[in-house]
């Protein structure tokens, strides 16, 4: 589903952005002929102050709402939540979604859309976008067999217009617990897809990976570095936000495995856990990604 | 992860950072810059040759340039050419006028109170501020001297 209308028909960008999230979830419910209603616990965040896009989204969803944050890593943050709640028979149906939108993101992490600025090559461009995922404990197409919980990882790196270097030792880190964990190859996985690393930071957790003799660069996807042509369309290192890896999931890797085009995939999405308050007092940027497991069936 | 040293992560990062075009980007700002300053010439020789006097054609070149900067600011055009001119637009008096009127159209959904009024000054506000703290002591300095003279 693709809309031209920045404000989703709404007065503000923080409503159209609400307003988009909540179109996604019900429109993620209509797909398996629910309702909202029907799951017994929906997990969402967002990357705006107290979460606001999920609450106004899902204050008039009438479902059992479970509020997290994980940055951009949260798609893959809350379809681990989702499943494990599936997993261990406290819902029968349960979901998760995510949103983010680049004129809010903008004005509460940067500067005003029309303020002049130039930004660096290593900038990214927060996705106006957004995702959503209801699992059942009944038999379906697809299944998540197994996931990682990502630990915080900080390298240092202090620099806000680069967040994929801030991320990509995170997504490294996960991804090698991960395939150690489980004592699997890389090639295992059809894809291995990271949130939004973008060009710099895919570069680095592949160099970072190649170093523990890990090497995913045959099959390494960065939702950042697919949501734009970056050729055509001027994103800098690519793109970013909850939205961006969400709706790539959503959107693109998902149709794939139903067709069987792909059979497996790790799905790594990465946060960058930023406060541009924290920032101005000389803190670095921590990075986080959890991997998610999704098959056929 | 083998661990990588914070320090040498950084330098790793850093060499395969793509670098900003520093020549382009500086021939742009010395470019745009230098035909604001132009424009602002002309427009104080235009000034100078009405019936006014030299401080207020300054001051009338100083006004219709942020005109020109707020208006170019409202219709979207403003962050284009910055883009490209950098510190060419960031450093005349058009770059002041642009961070002032981008937060205030940008915060009028929050009321002309709260959200203009609060924000209006949130880029622009260290200039403000070291701007007049700048004065005063100067203003001070010039003071005292002149005594001492």
């Amino acid at each position: 589903m693709i809309e031209t209308d920045e404000y989703f028909g709404q007065k503000s960008f923080e409503a159209g952005e609400s307003e988009m999230l909540k179109r996604t979830v019900n429109l993620a419910f209509s797909k398996c002929g629910k309702v909202p209603s029907d799951a017994d616990v929906l997990f969402s965040g967002d990357l705006l102050n107290q979460c606001v896009s999920s609450i106004y989204a899902i204050r008039d969803l009438n479902v059992p709402y479970i509020g997290i944050y994980g940055a951009c890593s949260t798609m893959a943050e809350g379809l681990m939540l989702s499943s494990m709640a599936v997993a261990s028979g406290f819902a029968h149906l349960s979901a998760n979604s995510t949103s983010s939108h680049f004129c809010c993101a903008e004005r509460q992490f940067r500067f005003p859309l029309e303020y002049g600025s130039q930004r660096p090559p290593t900038a990214q461009w927060t996705s106006t976008a957004s995702g959503c995922i209801v699992l059942s404990n009944e038999k379906t197409a697809l299944k998540i067999t197994s996931a990682t919980v990502g630990k915080i990882v900080d390298k240092d790196i202090k620099d806000a217009a680069n967040m994929g270097s801030a991320m990509a030792p995170a997504f490294a880190d996960t991804v090698k617990m991960h395939l150690t964990d489980l004592s699997l190859t890389p090639d295992y996985y059809d894809l291995i897809i990271s949130g939004d690393l973008g060009t710099l930071g895919s570069a680095l957790s592949d160099e970072l990976l190649l170093r523990d003799g890990i090497d995913i660069r045959n099959n390494h996807f960065d939702c950042g570095c697919e949501i734009y042509d970056l050729e055509k369309q001027d994103v800098h290192a690519g793109g970013s936000g909850c939205g961006c890896s969400a709706s790539v999931l959503c959107g693109y890797i998902l149709p794939k495995l139903e067709s069987g085009e792909l059979k497996r995939v790790l799905f790594g999405a990465t946060g960058a856990l930023m406060s541009p308050e924290l920032s101005k007092q000389g803190e670095s940027i921590p990075g986080i990604s959890h991997a998610v497991a999704i098959e056929r069936a | 992860m083998s661990e990588i040293s914070k320090k040498d992560y950084n330098k790793l990062s850093d060499s395969l950072a793509k670098k900003s075009p520093i020549v382009k980007n500086t021939a742009f700002a010395f470019l745009i810059g230098g035909l604001i300053c132009a424009i602002g010439q002309i427009l104080l020789d235009f000034y100078s040759s009405l019936d006014v006097s030299d401080k207020v054609a300054g001051a009338l070149v100083t006004v219709t340039l942020i005109l020109f900067s707020a208006i170019l600011t409202a219709i979207g055009v403003y962050d284009k050419i910055a883009k490209l001119a950098g510190a060419g637009t960031l450093v005349p008096v058009t770059g002041f006028a642009n961070s002032i009127v981008s937060p205030a159209m940008e915060f009028v959904p929050e009321g002309y109170i709260l959200g203009v009024g609060v924000k209006i000054f949130s880029i622009a506000g260290p200039v403000l501020t070291y701007g007049g703290l700048t004065s005063v002591i100067c203003g001070l300095i010039y003071y005292f001297m002149r005594g001492a003279l």
